[in-house]
């Protein structure tokens, strides 16, 4: 199957006050249609960057300094998004084809329109409907589909007359409005309650197997993908370090970076465990480090860790691993201890329901 | 991918490890990137020029020309502005309306280079020493209403509840009325003077930094709840006063900035109106306004002081509005 | 809402009544007040004093001084045109001066608003500081010099405008007034707005709007100018002290026979009833600027116009 995204090489910088900012120093992944990638990293607006960066919308002094984007917007065609004019981007791209949900969906909307004229816009802009008219109609379908209730009345309303969860659930209409091919969800339950987000994230789960869209779920936390992404992207210091599919990131990760993400996640089973954070913090990116930026604070460093960037390491044909610890000259780590101890209860788990 | 020695793949030590970690990481400096924003800011920096041309002015001014400023000279009454290079091109020769005093009166070897005021004192030397005044009198009004605003704001807002809403009460009620109506009625009974000038100008200007410091005073107060829930001890004052203080710098800076012009403009407006500082006293305001009188037939009395007024507002707009943009933590390429 | 209006309306009584107090206090301590003058005869003297009950304590004069106001009684003139009733004096001025002062408002904000539309919109390129400076400008050069300006060369040298008001024509001889006036408020709107619309078009919706592939343009029209244009209105109340401030000298230069021009006067001769009134209407007029504005923002920002629900 062909991707339907596929970014290779991204680097993007920005330009600041006290020199370059090497925000993506290499970035390369693939969406498949009808999947959910979920791309996971540190708090921080880099993942964000590398969406902007996609549709265009970065600041200005940000510049993409080489790598390509190819959309597959027909069965034999693809586009560079890089390389395409702002034009065509907002005409046919942006909202039309690929649509945004953002983070905190208490500023997402213009408090001054109502929240049906706001999931309209796009419609009635690139053009999908032949009229208001049939724009309402279309409105109030999507409504209910994102689990509004009263969506006559609702129509009318103004943003402050929502709650957070309910406002995502409008977020949401207004991105599948166009009937996008590829929706971006950058961190869209963090900014919400635990019982808010599981809502939404089965929302959005139940809405691609009804429409079939591929989803980009950007996350910090991979305790929240963990039920609905097909594969996973493990971005640190502006690179790609680990791609697999969900089972494999999940029942056998390899790199540092991602032990440390799973091992923050704190498990609801166990009551003595420790809460466990990664020690250190990301590097400055206006310094890039020349080679494995994690290396410093894994705890399992080796002396090329410092000279040169480890390249992929394949562990099967889906499960890529930047890391020097899967070079055949390498000492072999183990996972740290609590991540043994839980996968171990999960292989419990396994053979006991199968 | 052959080449590599197994040496390169020994584990390496923390010691090594932390010096890495360090070199990694970004210092914070604050100040440094506003002023390096500054510095690209062409109008503040037009603004920082002119006021320290004029400053200098103010200073050596007076001494430059061959004439003091309160000498009356009754034969040099009235005459327009004459400077020796530029009469050369037909400026400033001395001539205003087709008629020349200096030729008529047979003062060849004589130079007023902004002219003299109607009883024939130099207005060069009387511009640069009302800059002076203006402009002290500006800093010593914004200087109490900084000390005054601070005051209060950091009173109303540590102490909260009874105290904090009759404060805040008050400055509504202040705020109510217009400054216009304050600073006349001040005037009117202090009989205007240099004290009674600076005590009016201040009068209204330390409430919007009244608000500011209050403001951080309360969102420093929060977090201090928070933490004190799990600590103990009683957050003083001085605590207080010093977490707050690096927060509203920026702002009182730049509100600081602002409130000069506002100042220099009150003076001369008040001057204008006779409620301000009397002749012989040459602030800019009384220049403007005994100028004015003449405007029609001797311009060069209004219009000297009048640009310097212009210039050193215009310039003091430009550095503050300059200083906001810089100290503006903007989203720094995200 | 309706509790908000008339908490504010209350809270703006009482201003004003701390006002006319603080008013009346001046009144006291000032001398040359109307009832030292010698050339009164016993029995004016006797009349004087039963009418402001001179002899009566503090409050109680206080309390006549502020019957007298409700009539609209302010005393009489003891300088200007003496013995004449003080708001005989004003009232006729008043409406010159209003409406020369609404004629700056218009025009300023008008001008303002685009200006900063304009420079909003397309920061940082030549538009933006071209008008930046001209605003920065219109802020800094004192109203009256630019009286002086504009009377001096376009009145004077060049004779286009009448330099000087005149009864018979009310609109053209007060366009030079109206300019002068209208500079500081269309700088100040411009700046304001200006910051407003940058502020408006970095916030998170506008992204999501332009996500949308909403085109550029219709993102700051439809979302962009409607956000920033809601807290324009709150500097309205600021604006109105300049023009008042303003036009104490504007009248003077150009001899505009309103009230800015009376106060200069009252107070060059001491007449403190004229002040007096005059500082009231200004008060006033401050007061009630400021009470609309606060109703009028609750109109247009539908967050407190339409209440919290479901």
């Amino acid at each position: 199957m062909e991707p339907i995204l596929k970014v290779e090489h991204l680097q993007l910088s920005f330009e600041l006050s006290q020199g370059k900012n090497h925000v993506l120093r290499d970035i390369s992944f693939e969406l498949y249609p009808q999947e959910t990638l979920a791309i996971v990293g540190e708090s921080g607006s880099v993942k964000s960057v590398t969406i902007k960066a996609l549709l265009g919308l970065i600041d200005e002094n940000g510049v993409i300094e080489s790598g390509s984007c190819l959309f597959r917007y027909k069965s034999n065609e693809t586009v560079d998004l890089l390389q395409s004019s702002d034009q065509y981007l907002q005409r046919n791209i942006r909202g039309n084809k690929i649509a945004v949900i953002f983070q905190d969906p208490m500023t997402s909307l213009d408090p001054t329109m109502t929240i049906g004229k706001q999931i309209m816009e796009s419609m009635l802009d690139h053009k999908k409907v032949a009229d208001k008219k049939e724009a309402k109609e279309k409105t109030l379908n999507l409504l209910k589909l994102v689990g509004i209730d009263r969506p006559d009345e609702r129509f009318k309303h103004y943003p402050h007359q929502l709650s957070g969860g309910m406002r995502q659930r409008i977020v949401i209409a207004i991105a599948l409005a166009c009937e996008p091919d590829i929706l971006i969800a950058d961190e869209p339950t963090t900014a919400l309650d635990v019982t808010i987000q599981a809502q939404i994230l089965e929302l959005i789960k139940d809405i691609q197997k009804k429409t079939g869209v591929a989803i980009i779920f950007i996350t910090h936390d991979l305790g929240v993908v963990a039920n609905i992404a097909d594969r996973v992207a493990v971005m640190y210091a502006g690179k790609i370090v680990e791609v697999g599919t969900s089972d494999e990131i999940y029942y056998d990760p390899r790199h540092p970076y991602t032990w440390g993400l799973l091992s923050s996640i704190p498990s609801l089973d166990k009551k003595d465990e420790d809460i466990v954070a990664i020690a250190g913090t990301p590097p400055d990116l206006t310094h890039p480090p020349k080679g494995d930026a994690f290396a410093y604070r894994s705890g399992v460093a080796l002396a090329i860790d410092l000279i040169e960037h480890p390249p992929f390491f394949e562990v099967s044909k889906t499960h890529k691993v930047a890391s020097w610890l899967l070079h055949p000259m390498a000492p072999q780590v183990a996972m740290p201890d609590i991540l043994l101890r839980r996968l171990n209860k999960e292989e419990v788990h396994e053979v006991k329901h199968g | 991918m052959s080449e590599y020695t197994s040496d390169q793949f020994k584990r390496m030590n923390i010691d090594d490890l932390a010096m890495e970690e360090t070199s990694m990481q970004a210092p914070p400096r604050f100040f440094k990137d506003a002023f390096t924003r500054f510095k690209k800011n062409k109008g503040g920096l037009i603004g920082l020029v002119a006021i320290g041309m004029i400053l200098l002015l103010a200073v050596i001014g007076p001494m430059l020309g061959e004439h003091t400023y309160n000498v009356i000279v009754k034969e040099h009454i009235d005459l327009p502005a004459r400077i020796p290079w530029f009469e050369g091109f037909g400026l400033f020769d001395g001539s205003v309306q087709g008629y020349n005093p200096y030729v008529n009166r047979g003062l060849t070897d004589v130079y007023y280079w902004f002219g003299t005021d109607n009883l024939g004192r130099d207005l060069w030397a009387r511009v640069w020493m009302g800059t002076r005044i203006s402009f002290f009198v500006a800093i010593v009004a914004v200087a109490i209403d900084v000390v005054i605003g601070i005051t209060y704001g950091l009173v109303s807002g540590y102490f909260g509840g009874k105290v904090d809403m009759v404060m805040q009460r008050v400055v509504e009620v202040i705020s109510g009325i217009p400054n216009l109506v304050v600073v006349i009625l001040l005037m009117l009974v202090l009989k205007p003077g240099l004290t009674s000038i600076i005590l009016a100008l201040m009068i209204t200007g330390w409430i919007s930094m009244s608000r500011v410091v209050r403001s951080q005073v309360l969102k420093i107060k929060e977090m201090e709840y928070v933490l004190a829930a799990k600590t103990l001890g009683a957050t003083s004052f001085i605590i207080i006063f010093k977490e707050v203080l690096p927060n509203i710098v920026g702002q009182i800076i730049v509100m600081t900035m602002f409130s000069i012009p506002s100042a220099i403009f009150y003076e001369s407006f008040l001057a204008f109106i006779g409620l301000g500082l009397q002749p012989p006293t040459a602030s800019l305001g009384v220049l403007i306004s005994r100028g004015y009188q003449a405007m029609l037939t001797y311009p060069h009395m209004v219009l000297f002081p009048v640009i310097v007024l212009s210039i050193l507002m215009l310039s003091f707009n430009l550095v503050a509005d300059g200083l906001r943009d810089a100290f503006d933590p903007k989203m720094k390429g995200f | 809402m309706v509790q908000y209006i008339t908490k504010r309306i209350l809270w703006s009584f009482l201003t004003l009544f701390i006002i006319i107090f603080l008013l009346f206090l001046l009144l006291q301590f000032m001398p040359g007040s109307p009832f030292d003058d010698e050339k009164l005869t016993e029995a004016q003297r006797i009349l004087m004093y039963a009418k402001y009950g001179l002899d009566q304590p503090f409050f109680v004069r206080f309390g006549i001084y502020i019957q007298n106001i409700l009539k609209g009684d302010f005393g009489i003139s003891l300088a200007l045109q003496k013995n004449m009733l003080v708001q005989d004096i004003i009232t006729p001025r008043l409406g010159i001066s209003v409406r020369i002062g609404l004629q700056a408002l218009l025009l300023g904000t008008t001008l303002g608003i685009i200006f900063g539309v304009i420079s909003g919109s397309f920061k940082n390129t030549w538009y933006d500081t071209f008008t930046t400076f001209i605003a920065v400008l219109g802020v800094s050069v004192p109203s009256y010099v630019f009286a002086l300006l504009l009377s001096y060369f376009l009145g004077y040298k060049l004779r286009i405008f009448s330099i000087t008001f005149k009864h018979g024509e009310p609109l053209m001889s007060s366009i030079l007034p109206t300019i002068s006036l209208s500079m500081f408020v269309m700088a100040q709107t411009t700046r304001f707005l200006r910051t407003e619309l940058i502020e408006v078009l970095g916030s998170e919706y506008i992204k999501l709007v332009t996500a949308k592939g909403v085109k550029r343009h219709l993102v700051i029209l439809r979302h962009g100018i409607r956000n920033a244009m809601i807290s324009v209105v709150t500097i309205l109340g600021p604006l109105t002290v300049t023009l008042m401030t303003g036009s104490l000298v504007v009248e003077r230069v150009y001899g505009v026979p309103g009230i800015g021009d009376l106060l200069v006067e009252g107070i060059l001769t001491n007449d403190y009833n004229i002040i007096v009134m005059i500082a009231f209407i200004y008060s006033a007029l401050y007061i009630f600027m400021n009470l609309s504005v606060d109703i009028l923002y609750g109109l247009i920002d539908p967050r407190i116009r339409v209440a919290k629900g479901g």
